[in-house]
């Protein structure tokens, strides 16, 4: 059994890699091999013979792990990343490794240093980022379930245009040991799937402390599973309307309106929530994600690992030449405004501002969820847009996660639901935050929502 | 206060990015844009607001960390090795540094 899903995944990423360039690397021969064992040894782990992708920024032993960057390249780690661990102890078998935006730096996944992922129902449209390669794999029918990464928005924003789920958990929730950090106070490696059942059982797998993330929570892992009751009577959902106005596309308003509509149908209470300080998110993102970046990047010399330019005799000169070789645009956009919020002078104008805004943003969450469960958005501003539209404007592109951003700066969890199609065929997604730990909640309200209305429309590009 | 290229240029010079010409041409109204963007956050008063530092949740402030101050295993040297682009005598092998 496991073989034969493994071997479906495997062929359907290949065959469907040309039109949406998904994968960065196809294990065919490994992942048919270790199918092959999981079969054999009989093995009965939550996951066993389940194919599964990984965003290329997370390392599994021996795949590469680019972060769809060239100053990476075909870099192998030694080690697997602690979610990969757990998946295969659970009997899971990686397929191949996806495209990404490089350094999970995009909303559109234009920025992969080996091309843009192409939209399963569009392909002349993005499939979002920066975890696109994740979100088409699971929409193409390729894989039931991909990890990605989400520090703004990467996975609920690629889930919602790609007409999947996906989920950010509670910072905390999962170890970031293995993910390569983009910003290491907002970074959670995150799941796709089309099925809330998949979601639950795969977060239920990776979820939990681990001594090599000390940001890691000790806080037990429930059986998300058991969420699943369909039951939503009394569930309080909160309603922000002021993030329904502008820049919100019309259609997508509309289609997360009747979300709402079909919860108070389903017996929940829905309840006006304010989130003042909501408009400032994508500033105080931006600041705060650069400035982390440009300290972690900083690793990246071509010293220990990955690409290192030629014809350049002393060390510094080799540094710098190494750095402009070898990242792209918008990573060198991003180092450099990160070193400039952070360098002398504008450091307390600047990131410290940001970090007490940060204090704000977070204290509206906590004051909201005072009166509800779980605030309701929409996770994207508009459907899939057109490929290059965006790319010659960095800000129009970071408004793109004006929705998501807030959940990565709280530090709460958020979850994308597929809730329909706009008039081009093109997905529309709605996203729920929680309070922390409340992933169970979140499950449970998504889960609720698609039994009363199932998503079951498929991309014309379909494994 | 304007950005200019010779800002950009020190930027660059900090951040070890070696960028040419037409990048800085290019950076200096895009960061420029950008900067002006997140000065909307001069708008909010927070003169007795906390800074919000690292991610962690209350339960995650709460974890304890620590573990015995025991060796562990590591890599080794030729597997730390192994992806180094000019690994020499059980080293990490760089340019003049003088």
């Amino acid at each position: 059994m496991s073989r034969r899903s493994v071997e479906f995944s495997v062929s359907a990423a290949e065959r469907l890699n040309d039109s949406l360039n998904a994968f960065l690397e196809i294990d065919r021969e490994g992942a048919l091999r270790r199918a092959e064992e999981v079969e054999k040894s009989g093995a009965s782990g939550g996951l066993a013979g389940i194919p599964i992708a990984v965003k290329d920024n997370i390392c599994v032993r021996g795949m590469q792990t680019s972060c769809g960057s060239r100053i990476l390249g075909d870099y192998r780690p030694p080690y697997n990343a602690t979610v990969i661990e757990r998946l295969l102890n659970a009997g899971a078998v990686i397929i191949g490794k996806t495209n990404c935006d490089e350094f999970a730096m995009g909303s559109s996944n234009e920025n992969s240093a080996f091309g843009p992922v192409r939209n399963p129902w569009d392909t002349t449209r993005v499939p979002g980022g920066s975890s696109g390669g994740s979100a088409t794999a699971v929409a193409a029918g390729i894989v039931p379930v991909a990890l990605g990464s989400d520090t703004g928005g990467s996975v609920r924003q690629p889930a919602s245009l790609c007409g999947v789920l996906g989920l950010k958990p509670t910072y905390g929730r999962n170890s970031r040991y293995g993910l390569v950090a983009f910003a290491s106070s907002l970074d959670q490696v995150g799941v796709f799937a089309r099925e809330t059942e998949d979601l639950a059982r795969v977060l239920g797998v990776i979820a939990g402390r681990d001594p090599h993330d000390s940001t890691t929570a000790d806080v037990p892992v429930p059986d998300y599973t058991a969420a699943l009751d369909g039951d939503l009577k009394g569930a309080r959902i909160g309603f922000p309307q002021t993030l329904f106005g502008k820049g919100l596309d019309e259609e997508v308003g509309t289609a997360v309106k009747s979300v709402v509509d079909v919860y108070r149908e389903l017996g929940a209470e829905i309840v006006n929530v304010e989130l003042p300080n909501a408009g400032y998110a994508i500033a105080v993102y931006y600041i705060i994600a650069t400035a982390e970046a440009s300290s972690n990047l900083a690793r990246f010399d071509g010293v220990r690992y990955g690409f290192r330019a030629e014809d350049a005799p002393e060390l510094r000169q080799m540094y710098r030449k190494t750095r402009q070789e070898g990242f792209g645009a918008e990573v060198k956009r991003r180092i450099m405004l990160g070193t400039y919020v952070l360098s002398a002078g504008y450091y307390d104008a600047y990131y410290r501002k940001a970090q007490q805004v940060r204090t704000l943003i977070k204290n509206d969450f906590l004051k909201a969820f005072e009166n509800c469960d779980a605030i309701i958005t929409p996770t994207s501003p508009t459907p899939a847009f057109a490929l290059g539209e965006k790319v010659d404007d960095p800000l129009a592109m970071y408004l793109n996660d004006i929705y998501t951003v807030t959940a990565n700066l709280a530090g709460i969890p958020g979850l994308s639901v597929p809730c329909g199609l706009s008039s081009a065929r093109l997905p529309i997604g709605f996203q729920l935050l929680g309070p922390y730990w409340s992933e169970p909640t979140l499950l449970k309200l998504g889960h609720g929502y698609l039994q009363a209305r199932p998503f079951t429309d498929r991309p014309p590009v379909y494994a | 206060m304007p950005i200019t290229e010779a800002d950009i240029a020190k930027v660059a010079q900090l951040a070890h990015l070696e960028l040419g010409d037409e990048e800085l041409k290019t950076f200096v109204p895009q960061i420029t844009g950008i900067v002006n963007y997140v000065e909307q956050l001069n708008e909010l008063d927070t003169a007795n607001v906390e800074p919000a530092i690292g991610g962690l949740t209350p339960e995650g402030e709460k974890t304890d960390s620590s573990r015995p101050d025991e060796a562990a295993g590591s890599l080794g040297q030729k597997v730390a090795l192994a992806e180094a682009p000019d690994p020499a005598s059980g080293h990490f092998r760089v340019p003049k540094v003088l």
